[in-house]
């Protein structure tokens, strides 16, 4: 899988070979298979969710690691790409992966739309404007008006696919499987923007505006653009963990997702893609040991955790991994 | 009509508890450049305090004193200990301490004091209801502490020469140092004096929306509104703008869109004012340095 | 409700899908000397004022093994954090039936996060038992074999309220407030089954949000449209700050409060006690600072339970009664099992419960279920606040009958 390269840092992959990168390729998508078949269906179903939350996790470093544009609310997109999947599943009898694309568009378009007005500012409104919108994401969702098709307060159903062809796989296994491979492709294409001249572009936005400016880059078209893409990615991973719990309700999209999103990010690592693998894995596990650790408030644990990356480890895990790269590969003879 | 009368008496009832929150943010905004997002977490804790003080048998203005004093501690504490060594560091991690911030503090409180609706006192009481019951005694008298905490605030910054360091430290910290300005000392008391807001604005809402850990999640948004609609740097216009979004909130509520969408309204004003007047209505207009 | 009937097909199908998850295993969670039994509570964040019943539960089963355990088998009680997040709560769940291997699920508190498991539970045909809200869903047999609830639904205790105004002031104008969510929206729902056509012409509503900071403008509306009668369906935060401006306001409508919302010390304490005279509620549960329970033989059984096991629980904090209720009829389901335990007779002992009565819940409010009617309360009694406690008037009165 692509995102092993980066993990080597950029010498190692760059240095390879062709058939160095097909063997890592192999491997890794036998590493990326092989759970779904020695795990346990709820093992199975935890690292399903880990996957989803690294993909959300993914779309929000897109815009606030790559880009530097804070955002608080990427919660609403999970929730509103969630929401266009259910209903496009429940009311209209669409399959699962017809309404992947669309749950994507109308994310992108949500995001160009919210994106538009505060990004023309500083990060500071943008940050405000997010953390509004999480906020207010559970109200819009039960309104009267939306109600006939989000189900209001009572959330919509959802069934699994069932695996097609008449694989010998559970569905447990099938989603598992589904979901790896869309966000190995959302994982592969993020890649492909952040190492393009976009995603230089993107970066000495975030680093230097004023010069990035200087050269001629229309700075709020691009950063708009971006955060439409962000939204994009997020709410695909929105779409995809309705689909995995088989159940929406404006309960499940308060302000605390878009927290555990941020703290995913800047655990796993700011700005990395394999970052975003660490975060969504943390997301997911870190509130069980927290609960290990002190039942009556793990939420002090997750702010404990997050300021102390913040001091010791502000690249995340990503950041550690690549700290322990450079080290070995200077050490090599 | 008499309901529309009664919908605004209401409205800047309720303002002016976003008044006072919204005073808060201002104060952190003015003097660091940010804004705290842990602002409401920091405001309950502080009312927890001084809950604990009253409930030990302490007369309520010593309580209320001693909290705002407290506050003022914890809040230069903060940015002595948490802030500090991450002065240089990029607006991220600023974000990323306040939210880190919202999270201990706000999962502390409810773990120490527990979730469960509590009264707190007020310190203004009246035998006979005031306008027929539109307004208690509280409410008059926490919008009269609202507007003597703004009066304060305008009179340190206007004549006092600590006032006039910390403005001057926040709006250009390399010359201030260069005129013997301690610029970091500043932005502890501005955290300091952004807390201690904080407490006041804690104290006098309590009464009216009773005190439990998650009182303020609501609050904070339509004081973000209230400080963006009167402008971010303008204590004045964050207190008007606080009124505002009050009476606009109820009115909107009871005629426009509906109950069910008033905290869409907080939203909808943030939005709107960020594409008609970024800088609010009474700031000042914000260019970016180049 | 088209949605309900493409959910049962739905499920239908699921089932059909997913015949090898049933035969696994003959009993799951029992073994020679143990029963394994799971549930979820909000243990954390800001719901977790409920996390008592769990402790509550936790020492009933407790009590229970030291007497011995039912059919020679200790209860094993597993209960997780989903910090009332609905996929927390799946997540957990799945835990405790896939991994733990749970003999069945017992009094998982809250009614978005039961959603979220409700037709997982009944494909994979695990009792889900005595849930811990008052949602009006969970009897519903046909569609949902496999859960059952306990307490007496909001849109019961609605229906009681509008009987009693139409008895009371057959022309009131009612004003109703409620929350805008699963909880609130139930109140909507049974006044809507009594008063049926009329209800658009008796009736004016609005509605608040958890995260509102006051509802002073709704209470200033539905005062200013000419309500005589008030009903409230809102959280205790909320209910204080309806009865002290309803006061403050100088208005006197016959008003009517949610009985989730009427603790002594979390609602009327704070709103002022000599405010909220006057006002009317339900209960099926005794109220533990009632005099009239000081030497009622119930009572007396729970305060040495509390005092045994619980020793430092909150005596005036209702959950205790609440979840003292919800144990006594699982220890009962148990009880009936006999020497088998397997999902299917659990089930069908839970549905087969012959009237009883319970130590904390009123006399004439019995505990009881059929196969076909899975409302497990369906009694309760009006009481009115007096400026210092709650005081039983009328009937005990019988709601969801169907």
């Amino acid at each position: 899988m692509t995102r092993m390269d980066e993990s080597l840092g950029p010498s190692g992959a760059a240095g390879g070979s062709r058939a160095w990168r097909a063997t890592l390729l192999t491997l890794g998508i036998f590493a990326a298979v092989a759970p779904a078949f020695l795990l346990e269906s709820f093992q199975l179903f935890q690292l399903t969710m880990a996957v989803i939350m690294a993909l959300a996790v993914l779309g929000l470093n897109i815009v606030t690691g790559y880009n530097g544009q804070i955002s608080l609310g990427h919660g609403a997109f999970f929730a509103v790409g969630a929401y266009v999947t259910a209903i496009l599943m429940s009311h209209f009898d669409w399959s699962f992966w017809a309404t992947l694309p669309v749950a994507a568009l109308v994310c992108a378009a949500v995001g160009y739309g919210v994106g538009f007005p505060a990004l023309r500012l500083g990060g500071l409104y943008l940050a405000l404007t997010t953390f509004s919108l999480a906020v207010a994401v559970p109200q819009i969702l039960k309104h009267k008006a939306l109600e006939d098709w989000t189900g209001g307060v009572q959330g919509l159903f959802l069934v699994k696919p069932d695996p097609p062809f008449g694989l010998a796989v559970t569905p447990d296994q099938w989603m598992y499987l589904s979901v790896v491979a869309v966000a190995a492709l959302c994982f592969w294409g993020t890649w492909n923007l952040v190492h393009s001249r976009i995603g230089r572009a993107l970066m000495a936005i975030r680093d230097n505006p004023t010069a990035a400016q200087a050269m001629g880059m229309d700075i709020s078209a691009l950063k708009t653009k971006t955060f439409a893409a962000s939204a994009m990615v997020t709410g695909i991973a929105g779409a995809l963990s309705a689909v995995a719990i088989e159940f929406v309700a404006p309960d499940s999209f308060t302000f605390g997702v878009s927290i555990t999103l941020f703290v995913g990010m800047v655990v796993g690592g700011v700005a990395s893609i394999l970052g975003s693998l660490f975060g969504g894995l943390f997301v997911l596990f870190v509130p069980n040991i927290a609960e290990a650790i002190s039942k009556a408030a793990p939420g002090v644990i997750y702010g404990v955790i997050l300021i102390l990356f913040l001091f010791l480890l502000p690249g995340g895990f990503a950041g550690l991994l690549r700290q322990i790269a450079a080290r070995l590969t200077r050490r090599r003879p | 009509m008499n309901g529309l009368a009664h919908q605004i008496v209401a409205g800047i009832a309720t303002g002016g508890i976003y008044a006072a929150v919204a005073l808060a943010i201002v104060m952190i905004y003015q003097a660091t450049h940010h804004v705290n997002f842990a602002q409401g977490e920091m405001a309950t804790l502080s009312t927890f305090i001084a809950w604990s003080m009253i409930n030990a048998g302490m007369p309520y203005w010593v309580a209320f004193f001693a909290t705002v004093a407290v506050s003022f501690a914890i809040g230069v504490a903060i940015e002595r200990l948490l802030m500090r060594p991450v002065q240089n560091a990029p607006e991220l991690t600023h974000v990323g301490v306040f939210i880190g911030l919202l999270l201990i503090i706000g999962n502390a409180t409810g773990w120490i004091f527990g979730y469960t609706t509590k009264s707190f006192p007020s310190p203004f009481h009246s035998d006979k209801p005031l306008a027929g019951g539109l307004i208690s005694a509280h409410e008059l008298g926490s919008t009269v502490v609202t507007l003597a905490v703004l009066l304060l605030v305008w009179a340190f910054f206007r004549f006092t020469r600590l006032g006039l360091a910390m403005r001057a430290a926040a709006y250009n910290p390399r010359s201030a140092r260069l005129v013997g300005i301690r610029v970091g000392w500043m932005l502890a008391l501005g955290w300091g004096l952004a807390a201690a807001i904080g407490a006041v604005a804690g104290m006098m809402v309590a009464p009216i929306v009773f005190l439990d850990p998650t009182m303020m999640l609501g609050i904070l948004l339509y004081a973000f509104a209230g400080a963006l609609l009167g402008g971010i740097d303008n204590p004045m216009g964050a207190v008007i703008g606080g009124f505002v979004v009050g009476v606009l909130e109820n009115l909107a509520g009871a005629y426009v869109v509906g109950t069910e969408l008033k905290l869409t309204v907080a939203l909808a004003i943030i939005i709107g004012v960020l594409v008609v007047r970024p800088s609010g209505l009474f700031g000042r207009v914000v260019y970016s340095r180049v | 409700m088209t949605t309900s009937r493409r959910t049962l097909i739905l499920t239908t199908g699921a089932l059909l899908a997913a015949p090898r998850l049933a035969a696994a295993q003959e009993t799951p969670g029992v073994t020679a000397t143990e029963i394994r039994i799971g549930s979820t509570n909000a243990l954390s964040g800001p719901a977790s004022t409920y996390s008592v019943i769990t402790k509550c539960l936790t020492a009933m089963f407790q009590r229970l093994n030291d007497q011995g355990g039912v059919g020679g088998r200790k209860i094993a009680f597993i209960a997780y954090d989903d910090a009332y997040q609905p996929p927390r709560t799946l997540e957990q769940t799945r835990r405790l039936v896939e991994q733990d291997k749970v003999a069945f699920l017992f009094n998982q508190l809250g009614t978005p996060t039961n959603s979220a498991i409700h037709r997982y539970v009944n494909q994979r045909k695990v009792p889900h038992l005595f849930l811990a809200t008052g949602a009006d869903k969970w009897a519903n047999p046909k569609e949902y074999p496999w859960t059952i609830g306990w307490q007496p639904s909001y849109r019961t205790e609605a229906q009681i309220y509008a009987k009693y105004i139409l008895e009371q002031k057959p022309n009131a104008k009612i004003g109703l407030l409620y929350q805008n969510d699963d909880f609130g929206k139930d109140y909507l729902h049974g006044m809507k089954d009594v008063l049926g056509a009329r209800f658009d012409a008796m009736v004016k509503t609005a509605t608040n949000e958890a995260t509102d900071p006051t509802i002073d403008s709704q209470i200033v509306s539905l005062q200013a449209a000419g309500c005589d009668t008030l009903v409230c369906g809102i959280i205790p935060r909320f209910a204080a700050q309806a009865i002290r401006k309803v006061h403050d306001l100088g208005w006197k409508p016959m008003m009517f409060m949610t009985n989730v919302s009427v603790s002594a010390g979390a609602v009327m304490q704070p709103a002022g006690p000599e405010k909220g005279v006057g006002l009317i509620t339900s209960d099926y549960r005794k109220d533990q600072s009632d005099p009239a329970w000081a030497n009622d033989p119930g009572m007396a059984e729970w305060r040495a339970f509390m005092a045994k096991y619980i020793a430092d629980g909150d005596l005036s904090d209702n959950n205790y009664t609440y979840g003292y209720g919800a144990g006594s009829t699982m220890i009962q389901v148990l009880r009936q099992c006999g020497n088998d335990f397997s999902r299917e007779n659990v089930m069908k002992q839970a549905t087969n419960i012959a009237p009883m009565d319970i130590a904390t819940l009123l006399p004439g409010v019995q505990v009881q279920t059929q196969p076909g009617n899975y409302n497990v309360i369906r009694q309760m009694q009006l009481q009115r606040w007096d400026g210092k406690s709650w005081v039983r008037f009328g009937k005990v009165i019988e709601g969801a009958n169907t």
